[in-house]
Parts: structure tokens; sequence; C-alpha cells
């Protein structure tokens, strides 16, 4: 579209003119990302309000905070980062600098999802910032209110001639995907990843892919039934469990699963009251289409619902559900749910559990709930998955140290703090030579000769401090 | 069959036999082995191949030495509700890595990646390039005499059999080769979302500043263009330079030609020949437009081509439109730096970058004004030879990278851990629902990061720094009030 492209060509004109490499440019655009969330928070609870009747608490914690840290995070330590980092060498190349420059890559484009509109956007995009790129954001078109209020907002507050926010559905996307950009940060589902994918590949672009996945929660042993059941309800039923790090379903044994339930039950009016229906803290389904995928799965599933099943096509609200009895081919365990339906499997020991979970496809993230380190140790060792995280859920994903994202079907790269400065940077290994010791490179020209290749082996090996104590055959 | 094949192999990597390091580190002592007990086949397959081998030794050294760092989980800094958490990042393995190699150097191109693999834990298919046919036979011979003939298979054969192999599902596809075929792999990978590393190529160009030491950097650049015939993916692909010193630097390559090869170059040992007549025929065509400053000589029967110089070499020659790798070292003059970087950077994002200059402000503007995959500077090549810098592409160069520590990395999967136990659950009664004002500010205290900004601060120094200078006062109060 003739629109997009002129977009693009201004971004890339703008990026060609260096205006994004100094620091200064840099902090100046992240923290006027900082003022546009100051600025403009009621509105921002609003939209979200009307996407998804998030409730403000949930608005304030995943969809501001969570962003402004990072903000804070890396403007503090973005100088640093764009730092060229010296690496050592070989005694061939003792008298040479060795280091590696972060730059930035040039266009990217972010695409982002809906589940948490401002948050899945804009967090990226403060990676792609302190990089130095430019940068096309496309919001979900899911989640219209807040991709309007992107398409108002980014313009007043950031450089026009190098971020801009393009909107549309499939098509759109699909149109804009033809254009060559310099990395494409996409969080959604898999199949429409393939798409993006082979999209980049014609032009041999990097990309990153969030994605998602049956995020398993393995209860066993000995634990605390009553934080566990907190922690599990309020990481499953947070965003009407719309988020792509909720556990999805539970592994436990038989015993475990009786007792946890009625401690759901207990915890979930405690969160919601007696009818969840009429508390302001739980959010509804994104879309119409949506609630009708989720109540046609639980239709479908032959499990029992022990709790909740309840819902209202036009409020879009659908009751926190707990299912019991699924097997393992059930509905509700072919797809990710994506929803506030938390099936319950019965285990009969921790290798079944874990072999289970290998079964499937590698998930974002695995859950463990068990006072027994022996136990946590176990299933991290015996699984994979793009994070871990023991007795709670979600949070690992709120520590700027720790990389975001997935691996084998759930994704590849990461983000989140400096992982995200360093995703949207290209690390160039820079050697800097004299113009002395021509000496020592006659050893390396020909005519060849055996004795200048044994010299040459010799000092190219590499001497480290852990040499002395290795064992080397 | 080949889905079988795959499959077969990573229930072979699910049984868990390649993760224990002291497996790792055994299969790495039997690649060492190989490379040392088999040499002289080696070498032997490479001559009739193309030419000489790559030491490849100091990075199985490497990997085995530093494995076990490299391996263990990375501490990450927490925030002030994770204080009492374990929170680290563990290297895993992928699981079955394919990685397909080149013909240019075919045992470095296959092993080096296969190190980083093996360090990882993963289990690998290798599949060297059929045109440098014995050294694959020969890999296809040796690998299963040396390495778990279960966990690190060979597959040889041609485009058809990359083809059938490409339609599996790997957890990691290392390709090294042309940007065409590159993007091929890619689109394959997309159908299974299989990560990749692309080592590609492209036009590497070498800006040669009339203020340097022209007599040195010819000397390098020889070195570096002529080496394998011209078919190294970062060679120095053509030199950008002023008018005014263009006939100085064919002097000086021609005398290190001299010196290098001596007046045959066709019968000296120590200049290769280009792979086939495919080759042959694609480079010599390049040289149509042309005018030899340097040689041009070429026999078909030998597939030789004489190293070769070509003066005011215009932008629009074929032979700047395509990577030359082959013996061919155009000219192309440009007036002044300024016109070199627009030059280069209207163009796709090379593999390699060089600039020579004894003017710091010439190499900044070249580092700071251009990008690439890697740099030298004053030398060429050289930046490949330190495992500790990050070797790949960008843009049409490639992506990912390798070499040393970063191969390893490249092939494993960084897993965030927060290991939390069930305490402090009255911290978290912040977080729950009824959403009430009190409870938000109190879940925006504990999981703000406000109080701990920078990597380097940590609040505990600053509060293990208060408390050491509140004993210190008490101290000095003590020793004060004590009698002499």
């Amino acid at each position: 579209m003739e629109c997009q492209k002129l977009v693009l060509e201004r971004l890339r004109t703008a990026f060609r003119s260096g205006v994004t490499i100094p620091l200064n440019f840099r902090l100046t655009q992240l923290e006027a990302l900082m003022l546009l969330f100051e600025d403009n928070e009621n509105l921002i609870l609003e939209a979200l309000h009307e996407d998804l009747a998030k409730p403000k608490f949930e608005t304030v914690l995943s969809e501001i905070d969570i962003v402004v840290n990072d903000l804070c995070y890396t403007i503090s330590n973005l100088q640093t980062w764009m730092q060229p980092t010296n690496v050592g060498t070989n005694l061939a190349t003792k008298l040479d600098d060795c280091f590696v420059r972060r730059e930035p890559l040039g266009v990217v484009l972010i695409i982002g999802a809906w589940n948490y509109p401002l948050q899945l956007i804009l967090a990226p995009l403060i990676g792609a910032i302190a990089a130095g790129n430019c940068a096309i954001l496309k919001p979900s078109e899911v989640s219209k209110a807040t991709e309007k209020l992107l398409a108002e907002l980014i313009p007043k507050y950031l450089s026009q001639d190098c971020f801009a926010v393009l909107c549309g559905g499939a098509e759109e996307t699909k149109l804009l995907l033809e254009n060559r950009f310099d990395h494409i940060f996409y969080t959604g589902s898999q199949s429409v990843a393939r798409c993006i994918l082979q999209s980049a590949a014609v032009h041999l672009t990097p990309v990153t892919l969030e994605l998602g996945g049956k995020s398993p929660c393995l209860i066993y042993g000995r634990l605390d039934m009553k934080s566990a059941a907190k922690r599990l309800v309020w990481a499953k039923f947070f965003n009407a469990g719309q988020s792509c790090v909720a556990p999805d379903y539970v592994l436990c044994p038989v015993e475990t699963r009786d007792l946890l339930i009625p401690l759901i039950k207990e915890v979930l009016e405690s969160f919601y009251g007696s009818d969840p229906q009429q508390s302001p803290d739980l959010g509804r389904i994104v879309t119409e289409k949506h609630w009708n995928y989720l109540t046609e799965l639980l239709e479908s599933s032959e499990g029992k619902v022990v709790i909740g099943g309840d819902s209202i096509k036009e409020t879009r609200y659908f009751a926190p559900t707990v299912v019991v009895d699924v097997a393992e081919t059930d509905a509700l365990m072919k797809e990710e749910i994506f929803g506030p339906i938390l099936p319950i499997l019965t285990i009969k020991s921790l290798d079944e559990g874990i072999a289970f979970i290998n079964k499937k496809e590698k998930p974002l993230a695995v859950y463990v709930f068990s006072d027994e380190p022996q136990i946590v140790t176990t299933v991290l060792n015996g699984t994979s998955s793009g994070g871990f995280c023991s007795n709670d859920g979600i949070v690992h994903m709120t520590l700027p140290g720790l990389p975001f994202g997935g691996v084998g079907a759930s994704g590849m790269g990461n983000y989140h703090g400096r992982w995200g400065f360093e995703t949207f940077s290209h690390k160039r290994g820079c050697m800097l030579r004299g113009w002395g010791l021509e000496r020592v490179n006659v050893l390396r020209y020909p005519p060849y000769n055996e004795s200048n290749l044994s010299w040459l082996r010799w000092a190219t090996t590499a001497k480290k401090k852990s040499w002395a104590g290795c064992s080397v055959m | 069959m080949e889905k079988t094949f795959v499959d077969g192999l990573r229930d072979v990597f699910q049984s868990g036999r390649s993760r224990p390091l002291k497996y790792r580190k055994q299969q790495l002592r039997a690649l060492l082995q190989l490379m040392t007990e088999r040499q002289a086949e080696i070498e032997e397959a490479l001559k009739q191949d193309l030419n000489r081998l790559t030491p490849i030794e100091n990075d199985i050294k490497l990997a085995e030495c530093e494995m076990a760092a490299w391996a263990a989980p990375q501490t990450v800094r927490k925030n002030f509700n994770s204080a009492l958490d374990d929170v680290y990042i563990k290297p895993e393995p992928l699981g079955v890595v394919l990685i397909i190699g080149t013909w240019n150097y075919p045992w470095a191109m296959i092993f080096q990646p296969l190190i980083g693999a093996i360090a990882a834990g993963n289990a690998a298919v290798v599949k060297p390039s059929e045109l440098s046919e014995h050294s694959a036979k020969l890999m296809k011979e040796l690998l299963p005499l040396y390495l778990d003939k279960e966990m690190y298979k060979v597959v040889t054969g041609g485009v058809p059999e990359t083809q059938e192999l490409l339609k599996q599902r790997f957890d990691h596809i290392f390709y090294t080769g042309s940007s065409t075929v590159g993007k091929a792999v890619m689109e394959a990978a997309a159908r299974h979302l299989t990560p990749v590393t692309l080592e590609l190529g492209g036009k590497s160009p070498c800006f040669i500043d009339k203020n340097c030491d022209i007599a040195v950097a010819c000397r390098r650049i020889t070195w570096g263009k002529f080496a394998n015939c011209g078919q190294t993916c970062i060679a120095p692909d053509y030199i950008l330079c002023e008018p005014s010193i263009q006939d100085r630097i064919v002097e000086e390559i021609q005398k290190t030609l001299l010196e290098f090869y001596q007046m045959d170059p066709k019968s000296s040992p120590d200049y290769c020949r280009i792979i086939n007549t495919r080759h042959f025929d694609r480079v010599l065509s390049l040289m149509n437009e042309c005018t030899v400053a340097l040689g041009g000589e070429s026999d078909r029967s030998q597939c030789y081509i004489a190293p070769t110089v070509l003066r005011d070499v215009l932008p629009h020659f074929k032979i700047m439109q395509e990577e030359i790798f082959g013996p061919l070292l155009p000219v192309v003059t440009v007036n002044g730096l300024s016109e070199a970087i627009q030059f280069i950077n209207a163009r796709d994002k090379p593999l390699a970058l060089y600039v020579f200059s004894s003017d710091k402000t010439v190499i900044k503007r070249m580092l700071t004004e251009t990008s690439s995959g890697g740099v030298t500077v004053n030398d060429v090549l050289m930046h490949y030879t330190v495992d500790s810098l990050p070797f790949g592409g960008v843009g049409n160069s490639g992506m990912g990278r390798y070499h040393g520590k970063h191969t390893f990395d490249q092939l494993s999967h960084h897993r965030s851990c927060l290991i939390k136990s069930f305490a402090l659950e009255s911290l978290n009664d912040a977080r729950y629902p009824p959403l009430t004002a009190a409870r938000l500010s109190k879940a925006k205290f504990f999981l703000g990061h406000r109080l701990c900004l920078c990597d380097g601060v940590c609040v505990w120094a600053a509060v293990a720094t208060l408390i050491a200078l509140g004993l210190l006062a008490a101290l000095v109060v003590v020793l004060k009030q004590t009698p002499a």
C-alpha cells in the first residue's frame, strides 16, 4: 500500500541520517515514552477497560508499571550497554584492540497482540529505541480502543520521522510484510508466526517470535496448599486467563486434586466474591469470537465441571472454571486454552507428569508447586520451556534481569531489560591492528613452510587462566 | 525414511545421554583424536578437493576447558519482591541440530559449529558439501568411528538430499553458504518454527586510505585475497581507494604476488584452484568488461585462474553485482572517505569490512557510519581468528553468530528460572483481588524496580555499606571511651 511504503521510506531516510544513533536521542525518546504514560494514565485505563474490561489494578500492574519499570531500568543503564566490550585475545593478536560494538539494525517492525495490547507493543519498542533503531508499530486490531489510543499518542510523544503506528487487519499486515525490515518482532500465535517467518525469509530478516503453548503446572509432593491455591488462581485468572504465560493446565496426584479443589473455591470466593460476574476485578473475554471459541471448547470437553462453567455472551463474561476427569485426548488438551478454564489432570508419579509434559510441544513456561527442592530440580532438569517458575506463576517475567522468550514451538529470541537492547542490536566483532609486527605476519605468508606453521599455531592457541587447571589429553 | 531418521535421533537425544558434561567432553576429545590421528588422510582429501587444513584443535580444547563455566547457571539481579528467591538463567540443549557445511573450508565449516553443538549437549546431523566430495566421503567414514554414532550422524548427498532433510523438523539449523540457498533454508525452517543461524556472504569492501602504509596494507590484502584462491567468505572482495594511489596499490600487489607465488603462480604449491568448472566459468565471466592490471591468465583444464587485479572498475560492471569468491580483485576509485562510505552503504551489508588507515578519524568514521558482520582494521580476515569475538553476518550477510562461547550460546536455550518458596505469602497479598487502592500501592512498591535501577548498584550493597559505616562509627565511639 502506498501509505505503508511512504511511512517506511520516511523511517529509512531518518535512520540513514544517523539521527537515532546518539545516546541523547535515544534517552529523549525513552523519556518521552515515560511521559506518555504519566500524562495519559486515565485514557489508558479507559481503553483497556473498553477492550478487555480490564480492572484498573491489572492495567496498572501489567500494562503501565511493567513497561515504566523497564523504561527506568533501560534509561539508567543504556549508556553502559552502548559501550563496546573488550574481549580477550590470543598471543598473535595480543597487541590488537578487539572489541564488540552494539549497532542498530535499521528499521524494525513490532507486531503486538491483543491480550496485553500496550505492554506487548511498547516493551519491545523500548529495546528497539534503546538500540538506536527506527520502528513501525502494528498494534493488534482486535483490541480496538488501545489500537486507536496508540495511533493517537505515539506521534504526539515520539519523533514522527523515526517511529510510526500502522493500523489494520490481516490483509494490511500481509502487505506490510512484503516490505523489507531489519528485524521483525512478533507476539501472537504459532500459525501466524509461520507466515511471518516465511515472509521474513524472502528478505533474510531476523525475527523474534513470542508465541505461546500449553504451560503446564505440576503440583507434587509436600506443599503449602493454601498458598499454592492462591498463587495458582491468581496466575490463571489474571486477565481472565488470557495470558501467554498463564498456567494452562494442572497435573497432580488425585489426593492433591481433592484437597486443592475446595481451596481453589475458597480463594476464588475471596478474590471475586460469591458471584464473580459482579466483581469489578475479573476481566472479560476480548471478543465474541473468542468467547464462542471458549464456550465450544468447554462444551466439547468430556471432563466434569466442578467450579464455574457459566458464561454470558452479551458481556463476554466467562466464569472462572475448573474441570476434572480430563483425558489426554480431551478437547481442552489440544491447544492453548487462553481463557479462564483450568483442566486438572491426575498423575500417579512425578515421572508420569514429566513424560506427559515432554510429549507435548515445548511450552512458554513450566510451573512446579512443591516444597521439596528435589522435586523442583527434577522437573527443571527433566523438561524444556521458555521459562520456569516454582511455587508461583507469571512473576518470572517481571524480573528485568531475566530474558523473556520461548523455545521450540513457543518461540525464538527474547527481550526485557538488556535483552531487548541486545535483540535489536547487531553485535559487530571488531579488530584494530597496528602497522607494526609485520615480521610476525611473515609467518602466515607464502611460500608456506612447516616451521612457520608450527609457530603460528602456537601463537594462536588461546591462553586462558583456566588452562592450568584443565585436563587436556 | 528421512522422517524416521530425525525422529529416531530425537529419541536418542531425549534419553538424556548427551546432557552430562562428562559425556560432552568425551565426545570432544574423540573429535580431537580424529583430527590428530587422521590428519594425513584429511589433508589428502582436502588436497584433492581444494587446499589445506585450517586448525580447529584450539576450538575443541577451548570448549572442553570452558564448558563447565559456559553451562553453569548465570545468576541475575532481583527486585525487592524476589530478594529471597533464586533467580538465574540456565543454558540447556535445544535437541537435534542440523549443520550444513560448505565446500571452501569443508572441515572447519562443519566442525566449528559441531564443537559448539556437542558442548551445548545437542544431538547433531552434519551435512557436508557435495562439492568437496573427498572430504564429505572421509567425514562420513570417520565420524562414526570416533563419535557416538547414534547421537551424531553424517548425511551426504546433493541438493535433493538436502531438500529432503530440510523437510524434517530440527531444533536449530546452522547453515553456511550463499544468500540464495540461505533464504530457502530459512523458508523450510519456517514451516517448523525452527530457529536458524545463517553464515552467508556478500561483497566485503576494503578501503585503503591514502594516509597509510600502502606497502604493508597491500601485503596483507594480497594474503587475504588470494589464500584459498579467493574462495573465502570474508576475503576482501574489492578495493575502494582514491585515484591517486591506484597505481601504487597495483605496484605493491604485484611485488607481493611475486614474493608469495614467484613468477608462475600456476606452478606454486601454495596457490590453489577453483573448486570446479562451473565456478571457474562463473568467475572468469566476471572479468569481461574489466581492464586487467595484473594476471588474468587461466587454464580451464586445471580450474586455474591467476591472481588478478582489475583497475578502474565501475560500479555497474557485472563484477560489482555479486560476491566474486575467486582470485579477482577489482579496484574501484572514489573521491575520498565520504564517497567510500556512501558506496558501501548503498549496497547490502557485507560479512566483513576492511579499512586501512593511520588516521584515527578515518577509522572512527568507517566504524560508526557503516554496518557489516565484522571488521578488521589495518589487516584482513584476522577478526575471524579471535574466538572471543562473535563471528556472523547482518542483513544479507546472515544472522546469528558463533566461535568459541558464542557457538555454545547460539546452540543453547537460555531458560529463565525463578525458584520461589511458599514463604512470605503475606507479601503476595498485595497483588490479590479484591483490588483496593491500598493494595495497589503496596503491590507497586514490591514489584517495582525504582529502588534498584543500575546493574552496578545494588540496594544490598548500599544497605551493607550503611551498616558497615554504622558499625565503624560505633567502634570509634567504643574505642574513644575505652580507657588508655
